[in-house]
């Protein structure tokens, strides 16, 4: 087989289940129990650390 | 001994810049040779006064690198005045063509400043304003200082040389014709160093991040800097006729390069114009409205389907053409499908104001940003129904495209900038607040009055010409020849002109506003201020 059909017909079976079933995958991911109150915490990310970085004391509490 | 590396870069460049400008084969390469020059010999001038000075070694970890950001506020201002009005002014030549002046012809005619318009806006004021903004938002939600110290200097002006090696080249006629890539091949190759050195410092700031998630403006910064690299490296494969001239010619051909440009020039508008400016939105909407995002969930949903879908909905270009039929077709179903992603990312936008709705009455920077959110659900509407193949018989080739790109650039991008800058300069500056809220208002609504009557112009004007081609007699003939849709369509031509002067006198109420804000406003009583140990 040439290639140009080669690589369309893996482009329209395999390729696509795969990037289908990885698009359904993060869905499924997203609405994991427990979802809602993990991305609390990052949707508030834009209002920490408006005038300075994080100082690596911050970082290391945050840790502990 | 950096500087020694430094001197020597420099005066290679020049002198290779000074022999290309002696060989040069046409006059675009040559001016371009002699800006390259030019630029080169000056910063080698400069790094020789300085070079013996005694390195000042500052540990600025503990600061965010504001500067870059605040020269490219500046640039976007000052670009987009110079793209509104270059709109403005072709709007006028189609509309009285004497204003294509014959002492000017051939560098001031339609065809020459056509391009230079799009660039302006799209590349100039949009690009500035992607990079300005993405290296605020990426320092703030990454907590940690720009990586790679003055690679984003180097990123900000390379990107100013990009923008104004193309636009010299545009008017003397250097083009690779292809729309939004009509750079010749010297600025491409120039662009992909300053573009990789961006995606370096975004990539390095985001790995020495402090907070452990990434944000989702992040996401959608990162993958419009990579999606737009991978594309302008493929659409821009071509081959220079000589090193010393501005020809080049294109490595794909026929369709399969009409099938390249779209899958470029499409994305442009999925992942520059749509992608990078929802990072803005991510970021700049919760923060006016001072509440997070509507829907976390939403946001991660809304950003997998948005790249997983634009990136074929190139076809729609180019329907009934020699591109085969699966492939038209492939491309309209994806643009169809590609509604459900805008929308949703539209509606976590909105819905981000729940419970401060009242913010609109009082706050007209939230006005603006509500009105951008508003046109870009618009044009993602717009924009898929046209993308159907009958649809499109009726609606390519005509003005009703010109008019969907301008509700969108012009109301959702155009916007959603100006609410950043608005947010941005007092930040900057460290301002209190805004010189004047009521000059808010006055842009906010010469702006939505000129895009309303340049939408609303452009439909008409392009149903009507699309309904003119197509009509046909009893005997089969074509009743209206080419000319009649062109005079038909002066009164329109006329209205949006007037549109775009009120759009770009909006801009400049702007600019005013903002100079004054960091000439007059009061500044902010220091609080961050380091406390000295005691």
């Amino acid at each position: 087989m040439e290639t140009y059909s080669l690589l369309r017909q893996f482009a329209d079976s395999w390729m696509l289940l795969v990037l289908f079933a990885f698009f359904i995958g993060v869905v499924i991911w997203v609405f994991r129990p427990g979802a809602t109150k993990k991305y609390e915490n990052p949707a508030n990310i834009p209002f920490r650390h408006e005038d300075k970085p994080a100082s690596d004391r911050d970082a290391d509490a945050k840790e502990a | 001994m950096t500087n020694y590396i430094k001197l020597i870069a420099l005066g290679l460049i020049t002198l290779f810049a000074l022999i290309a400008a002696n060989y040069a084969r046409d006059l675009a390469y040559l001016i371009n040779a002699l800006t390259v020059a030019l630029i080169s010999g000056g910063l080698f001038l400069w790094v020789l006064k300085h070079t013996d000075e005694p390195e000042v070694r500052v540990d600025l970890s503990g600061e965010y690198m504001d500067g870059v950001v605040r020269a490219g506020v500046v640039a976007t201002c000052l670009w987009g005045v110079v793209g509104f009005l270059a709109g403005t002014f072709i709007a006028f030549q189609l509309a009285f063509p004497e204003l294509n002046f014959e002492w000017a012809q051939g560098y001031a005619n339609f065809g020459r400043l056509r391009p230079l318009h799009t660039s302006a806006v799209i590349f100039a004021f949009g690009g500035n304003a992607l990079i300005a903004t993405s290296f605020y938002v990426v320092q703030r939600t990454s907590a940690a200082r720009l990586w790679g110290g003055n690679l984003a200097w180097f990123v900000f002006w390379g990107y100013q040389i990009v923008i104004v090696l193309a636009a010299t080249g545009y008017l003397l006629g250097a083009t690779q014709s292809k729309e939004y890539a009509e750079p010749e091949w010297y600025v491409d190759w120039w662009l992909t160093i300053v573009w990789l050195a961006y995606l370096a410092v975004f990539l390095g700031t985001i790995v020495k991040r402090k907070e452990p998630h990434i944000y989702v403006a992040n996401w959608f910064y990162l993958s419009f800097i990579i999606t737009v690299a991978m594309l302008h490296v493929v659409n821009n494969l071509s081959i220079p006729v000589s090193i010393w001239g501005s020809k080049s010619v294109q490595v794909f051909s026929g369709v399969q390069d009409a099938m390249v440009q779209w899958w470029y020039g499409h994305n442009a508008v999925g992942f520059f114009l749509t992608a990078g400016f929802l990072g803005m939105m991510y970021y700049f909407v919760p923060k006016q409205a001072e509440r997070p995002v509507f829907s976390y969930k939403l946001s991660i949903i809304h950003f997998w389907a948005l790249i997983f879908i634009y990136i074929w909905a190139g076809p729609h270009h180019l329907h009934y053409t020699a591109l085969p039929d699966w492939a038209s077709t492939l491309g309209m179903v994806f643009s169809i499908v590609l509604w459900m992603p805008s929308w949703g990312g539209m509606i976590n936008g909105l819905m981000t104001l729940s419970g401060a709705w009242d913010k609109l009455r009082t706050d007209p920077i939230i006005r603006m940003m509500v009105i951008s959110i508003g046109f870009y659900g618009m044009s993602t509407f717009e924009g898929p129904m046209m993308s159907i193949r009958a649809v499109n018989s009726l609606s390519h080739y005509t003005d009703w495209t010109i008019g969907h790109v301008h509700s969108g650039a012009l109301g959702w991008n155009g916007m959603i900038t100006f609410g950043a800058l608005y947010f941005l300069v007092p930040k900057l500056w460290n301002r209190e607040r805004l010189y004047s809220l009521s000059l808010v208002s006055w842009h906010f609504w010469l702006a939505t009055i000129g895009i309303i009557l340049y939408a609303a112009a452009m439909w008409v004007t392009g149903i009507m010409e699309g309904l003119m081609w197509r009509e046909v007699d009893a005997n089969g003939f074509l009743v209206n020849s080419f000319a009649d849709t062109v005079a038909a369509k002066l009164p329109m031509y006329i209205v949006r002109g007037l549109g775009g002067v009120l759009y770009v006198t909006g801009a400049v109420i702007m600019c005013y506003n903002l100079w004054m804000t960091v000439k007059r406003s009061p500044a902010v009583a220091a609080t961050n201020h380091t406390v000295p140990a005691e």
